[in-house]
């Protein structure tokens, strides 16, 4: 499956659609686009990950990186994850700093 | 800053390269790409090979220029590597001559000794297609983890309660109950199980990437595929064991295990591993080429004049490791352990191998204990080493430990199995392990800390069979019963095997307690292999190397099963924590030197204050004065243990106390629950203050108040 994302920025909510793989082939180029809404006021981090289908460590250190560079205050939510999604970010210890749901309004 | 050395200067196919840094040995990634760096004294050429993953034709074969060679180095910078979905090699050219020790083949793909990731067996059991010329792959991975404020805990020695565990064994059993059964991961969903017991840090049996299939074949008996499930046979020292995490498939181990460290230490629990630097999975002349072989064949391995692989370790080499380069590397492998993962301590697995000199012969201060001993980074870090190897050397008491390293005491084992099975002669030996074995450490002014007490571990019965055989059952190995000790120390209650006779399988029962107590009451830091706390069997084998199945696994119906066993653990375990008289540092002096009017610790006999160690006796008790806790500087309460491994009951009178004190009753192993022990500080008062019955076999403790 081609890798994709797409990110958008609405009032305070910066949200990123994923798709496909994030891995290190593609995740400099989020971690890039991600770079541009430093400074800006960002209040949730909503990564919709429905049409993910694979993340690699590279892909989890953006998620991390995004929080920690670019959304320092903001809430992160990781939205509509696959099981098999859902097992890596817990057992790789990212579960810690993100909100797991399955649908977000807004 | 711009830097004007961050360009490529060479290329290679579709790669831009350029000279690399050659420290630190291995793949790093660096802002331009991959800094690769690896080390041969004497090769004549060297290059690096990439891989799609898991592929086994390469993708691309890059030569080291010369100019990229410094000293014995080679190091390169690829450029926009796509790290996550390459496995890398190298394959060196230099002299095939065994007689003179070199191995050079250039046709063999060779693993980076400092691999960090290793593919090749990402999922444990899956059976691997042998045809591939590149089994065990060197793999990049990130090196940086969100650990918070997270750090090795440095809880102080003596309060340490050890528990030796395996990573699969422990949750592999389908009663486990886990979506991930066998796996860090697991591992971390029974952290309060293990906090319940009372458990403050975990050495886990070897975590380095080994290859379970080396030497698989079929049970004769059993009829089971039998594996490496132990994995003392490492691959690599850099690189956790990929089939023991469930991302292991994804590649993120290292994260998994990382994650399990930190939630381990949230909880308050230390993690020691398991290292094996003794040898490697290479075996001798007619073992497979992984690495190290084929890199520095004279550097890695002690070799005889020949050029054959000397085996002290009992597996087909032995690493070489007072070579000043094998030295560099298990420093660095330790460092990196401890700074990457947060690692508390290492039990070193046939460690009187690391005092051997390049020729095998032991040394009196071999140079990589020194520098392990002084490391700053390893400075607060436990080093435990099993004090003998295979090849004859025994070195418990006379480790080389200039004041760090402690010893897994195998001398306290056989000395406590030997009095638990009414051995004569035994209660001069019982009264030095209770204190902490003095006799071994006391000459080097050691301390306790020294002695790692312990009854039972992975290696030989667990204390259910040490109670259940005379001998051991080891005929599923599919080793004609010649593996394992002989040499047990064992007693079977009056039957070999399980048991439907109560009076039997409650002696069992009792002599467990009893094992358990000794070692709770003991001075030094005990550990406890896991299970024994729930009567865990292995059908009398005492060598499950190779059962990765239920026999050896840990069966967590046990827990319920065998709750009278395992709140007897628990409450034991509470008492020694509670009781700072239990753990002193420094060794005890047998007088009152703080003036409380008794010493601090007494011995006692079946009369207060006569002891009586003759060779025929099995009886004797000891009081610990609490006013002497803590070298005089705290307060406990004073602590009495009478024991009796007669085979009748006898009368024991404790010592007096000072007028408004009484001894109240702990636990008293010959009682059937709830009488046998208490809550600490629940403890039932002594009816009759000046005698007490000690059943046959059995243990009483007492608490003043």
């Amino acid at each position: 499956m081609e890798s994709k994302f797409k990110v958008e920025y609405s009032g305070t909510v910066l949200k990123v659609i994923l798709s496909g793989k994030l891995d290190a082939n593609n995740s400099p180029a989020l971690s890039e686009e991600l770079s541009k809404f430093k400074g800006k006021t960002i209040t949730e981090m909503v990564f919709m990950a429905k049409d993910l289908s694979y993340i690699s460590s590279a892909g989890i250190r953006v998620i991390v990186f995004a929080k920690q560079k670019v959304g320092e205050n903001s809430k992160v939510f990781l939205i509509s994850a696959s099981e098999t999604v859902l097992d890596v970010i817990n057992m790789t210890g990212l579960a810690n700093f993100m909100t797991l749901q399955d649908t977000y309004q807004g | 800053m711009i830097r004007i050395d961050s360009h490529p200067t060479h290329t290679q196919g579709t790669y831009k390269l350029r000279v690399g840094k050659p420290l630190p040995f291995g793949a790093s990634i660096t802002p331009e790409g991959v800094n690769f760096s690896v080390f041969s004294r004497e090769a004549t050429y060297c290059e690096l090979v990439l891989f799609n993953k898991d592929e086994d034709a390469p993708i691309e074969v890059i030569p080291f220029p010369e100019e990229f060679r410094i000293g014995n180095v080679y190091t390169m910078i690829v450029f926009e590597l796509d790290f996550e979905n390459i496995d890398y090699a190298y394959r060196m050219d230099g002299p095939f001559d065994p007689r003179e020790g070199h191995r050079f083949d250039k046709t063999k793909f060779l693993m980076d000794p400092y691999a960090k990731m290793i593919g090749g067996r990402d999922e444990w059991g899956v059976d691997p297609d042998i045809s591939k010329k590149y089994q065990h792959r060197s793999r990049i991975f990130y090196d940086d983890f969100n650990w918070g404020n997270d750090k090795p805990l440095e809880i102080p020695m003596e309060d340490l309660i050890i528990y030796e565990m395996h990573v699969r064994g422990f949750t592999a059993h389908p009663s486990s109950k886990l979506k991930y059964p066998g796996t860090y991961a697991a591992l971390k969903e029974k952290i309060p199980y293990l906090k319940d017991l009372g458990i403050n840090c975990v050495e886990l049996m070897p975590i380095n990437e080994f290859d379970e299939f080396e030497n698989s074949r079929i049970s004769p008996v059993s009829g089971k595929r039998l594996l490496n499930f132990w994995g003392y046979s490492n691959v690599g020292f850099f690189a956790p064991k990929a089939g023991y995490a469930a991302t292991g498939k994804f590649g993120m181990q290292i994260d998994e295990l990382k994650t399990t460290i930190r939630e381990l230490h949230k909880n308050n629990i230390e993690v020691i591993l398991d290292v094996v630097f003794n040898h490697t999975a290479e075996g001798n002349e007619n073992g497979p080429y992984i690495s190290y072989k084929g890199i520095d064949n004279k550097t890695y391995y002690i070799l005889t004049p020949d050029g054959w692989y000397y085996n002290f370790s009992g597996c087909g080499n032995t690493l070489n490791c007072n070579n000043p380069i094998v030295r560099s590397m298990i420093l660095d492998c330790l460092r990196f352990w401890v700074s990457d993962y947060h690692i508390d301590g290492f039990r070193f697995d046939l460690a009187s191998i690391l005092g051997r000199d390049q020729n095998g012969a032991p040394m009196s201060n071999p140079p990589l204990l020194e520098s392990l001993a002084f490391d700053p980074i390893l400075g607060k870090c436990i080093l435990i080493a099993e004090a003998w190897d295979a090849g004859g050397l025994y070195q418990v008491g006379s480790f080389p430990s200039w004041g760090r390293w402690a010893e897994w005491n195998g001398r306290f084992r056989d000395d406590i199995r030997n009095f638990l099975r009414s051995e004569s002669g035994s209660l001069r030996g019982i009264a030095q392990r209770i204190q902490g074995s003095p006799d071994l450490y006391a000459w080097q002014k050691r301390g306790t800390n020294a002695s790692i007490n312990f009854v039972s571990c992975h290696d030989g019965f667990t204390l259910m069979d040490m109670v259940s055989y005379n001998g051991k059952h080891n005929e599923a190995n599919g080793e004609n019963n010649s593996d394992g000790s002989n040499d047990n120390s064992s007693w079977n209650c009056g039957w070999e095997g399980p048991s439907n006779d109560t009076r039997v399988n409650d002696l069992r029962t009792k002599q467990i307690k009893n094992a358990i107590s000794l070692l709770m009451i003991s001075q030094g830091v005990p550990m406890i292999l896991s299970g024994d706390e729930v009567g865990r069997s292995q059908r009398g084998n005492n060598n499950a190397y190779c059962q990765d199945n239920e026999l050896a696994w840990f069966d967590w119906t046990l827990v319920d099963k065998n709750v009278e066993l395992h709140s007897f653990f628990r409450r034991i375990i509470a008492f020694r924590a509670a009781h700072p008289v239990l753990r002193n540092k420094t060794h005890l002096m047998n007088t009152d030197h703080v003036g409380s009017g008794y010493p601090d610790i007494s011995w006692h006999g079946l009369r207060a204050w006569q002891p009586d160690f003759s060779s025929d006796n099995m009886t004797l008790g000891f009081m610990l004065c609490g006013t002497h806790a803590d070298q005089g500087r705290g307060r406990d309460n004073d602590i009495y243990v009478a024991m009796n491994m007669h085979w009748e009951m006898h009368g024991f009178e404790p010592p007096g106390l000072p007028s408004g004190k009484n001894w109240n009753v702990f636990a008293n192993t010959d009682l059937k629950p709830p009488f046998d022990i208490y809550d600490p500080g629940n403890e039932q008062i002594l009816d009759n203050q000046h005698e007490i019955l000690i059943g046959c076999r059995s243990v009483m403790i007492l608490v003043s108040k």
